[in-house]
């Protein structure tokens, strides 16, 4: 059984390695600052006890006041999981760092998130549009995206 | 005297009958070795994940029918476990087994249309698929048997099945089991040992397991690479505990253990199948949950081992009766993550063989 480690017992880990990076945790998640997602991610691929060597699905979901971002991540040397989350206040220009080189496996899955959710990942080699094409009015999963604008 | 060669860019897809479906690639060559690939997406993009947040939580079931719809089951049963994860919603003994039967049987097809395709790709056209789409047929017709449908089942229900199996789906299944380990070891006795399948796969596209871990692939793929990683063993879900059946992990990762794990993982699915149909307890297939329910505000991961990967449900509620955010994590986009690291350096004709070893489904990479 996949053990899901708690956000709190995480976080102290990660406050040493990462100082100011936590924003809060609790028994599920582990509420990281947006700027520093890409330190963070770095720390828990190469700490020897959390190694979260894959990267299972990159989320983002629109608040309408922010975006939340969701990393889940898993170990399979360890077989344990967890669920990294970051807010982006910024509703103009969302911005995250890119992890696309602490896991290949995000390639794709921030291009989705940039083209359907309209979060910008600094660092990313290649961000353009996955699924829609380039010139697409709008992003789409936004919950203020109107088909049809009235 | 060596010659001067100019890289030149080639568009294949999105209409070509080895990209399964409407997927395109544009590929840098020098002369006839493949410098750089850019796969390019979205041709079937219907926008799922969206649709999926207007409709209550019994009807976005019929949504995931239409992923990956060569293994429908297998998309049903990774909603409704998000789905029950979310809600806190038991399913009865009776429906986890036979949800299980459903998804191993399907994972048997999915395969059999991967090997059938992989071999269409290698030139052997037609006739192997044809011989893998015979026994396809008797799955989908226990299916029908099931719930009337053959390919967009909507089989599952959150908190169990849309009914009891008949009691003719028993006679009809003992019957398969009997019959379907024959027909593999007939696929293997004209296909595994096969000089041309050989000398076209073998060492061909290969994918070490350090690559196949940093590009997030899972399922054979990853298996192939020799990763020993398979969510019902790692994180069983449903009865998957309570069964025996093994892993087949591969040695080298090339095209030929991808396909070797495909035809062993379906023998595992039999025995799977002989287990469940002997454990399964009488009882209801379905708990009284309403109709319409409304899950807590939060948020809840479910995800099953798929037979193309690791199919992730991700679902956020509001207390609502929909969604407010379902997002699909799926096997086929993300393992194609790996296909450059798989194809550069290979000849063109080898990157057909390499995809059609991936096993992809745009159903399900563009949703």
């Amino acid at each position: 059984m996949t053990t899901a480690l708690a956000g709190t017992d995480i976080a102290q880990r990660v406050a040493q390695a990462v100082p100011d990076a936590v924003e809060e945790s609790d028994d599920k998640d582990l509420w990281v600052k947006p700027e520093s997602i890409h330190d963070v991610c770095g720390f828990l691929k190469d700490d020897a006890d959390l190694r979260f060597d894959f990267l299972t699905a990159v989320s983002a979901i629109d608040y309408i006041d922010h975006f939340a971002m969701v990393y889940h991540l898993v170990s399979i040397a360890h077989n344990h999981s967890m669920v990294l989350k970051a807010r982006i206040w910024d509703r103009e220009n969302p911005t995250a760092p890119s992890v696309v080189d602490v896991w290949e496996g995000a390639n794709f899955q921030e291009r989705e998130v940039y083209d359907l959710m309209g979060v910008r990942f600094e660092g990313h080699h290649n961000l353009k549009r996955l699924l829609l094409w380039e010139g697409f009015p709008g992003h789409p999963h936004r919950k203020d995206y109107l088909e049809e604008p009235r | 005297m060596a010659i001067r060669t100019e890289p030149i860019t080639i568009n294949i897809g999105p209409q070509h009958p080895s990209t399964h479906g409407v997927f395109r690639m544009r590929i840098t060559f020098d002369g006839e070795v493949i410098l750089d690939v850019e796969p390019i997406f979205g041709y079937l993009h219907r926008g799922s994940e969206k649709l999926a947040e207007e409709r209550t939580y019994a009807q976005v079931v019929t949504l995931t029918d239409r992923l990956d719809y060569v293994s429908s089951m297998s998309n049903n049963l990774s909603y409704v476990l998000a789905a029950e994860k979310l809600s806190g919603i038991e399913p009865p003994e009776r429906a986890m087994y036979l949800r299980v039967i459903a998804a191993e049987l399907q994972r048997v097809s999915s395969h059999l249309v991967a090997t059938g395709f992989f071999l269409n790709d290698l030139g052997a056209l037609a006739t192997p698929l044809m011989y893998c789409f015979r026994e396809r047929e008797k799955i989908l017709d226990l299916f029908e048997m099931l719930c009337g449908a053959r390919i967009t089942l909507s089989y599952m229900r959150v908190g169990g099945i849309f009914q009891d199996a008949p009691p003719e789906f028993w006679t009809a299944l003992r019957d398969f089991l009997g019959y379907m380990p024959g027909y593999i070891d007939e696929y293997e006795r004209l296909i595994t040992g096969n000089e041309i399948l050989l000398t076209r796969t073998k060492n061909v596209g290969i994918l070490t397991g350090e690559q196949a871990i940093n590009c997030s692939v899972t399922g054979p793929v990853l298996r192939a690479s020799g990763v020993s990683w398979d969510i019902r063993k790692a994180d069983p879900y449903e009865i998957y505990d309570r069964v025996d059946f093994d892993v087949p992990v591969g040695t080298v990762g090339d095209n030929y253990d991808r396909y070797l794990m495909r035809i062993a993982e379906m023998r595992q699915s039999l025995r799977i199948i002989e287990q469940c149909a002997k454990q399964i307890p009488e009882g209801p297939v379905k708990t009284d949950a309403p109709w319409l329910i409304r899950p807590p505000v939060g948020d809840a991961f479910g995800h099953v081992e798929a037979p193309k990967g690791e199919l992730g449900f991700y679902l956020v509620s509001d207390g609502s009766i929909s969604p407010y955010r379902c997002k699909i994590r799926s096997p086929s986009l993300i393992n194609l993550t790996a296909l450059k690291d798989m194809l550069i350096g290979w000849k063109l004709a080898d990157m057909i063989v390499t995809f059609g070893s991936v096993d992809i489904n745009m159903g399900e990479v563009d949703r």
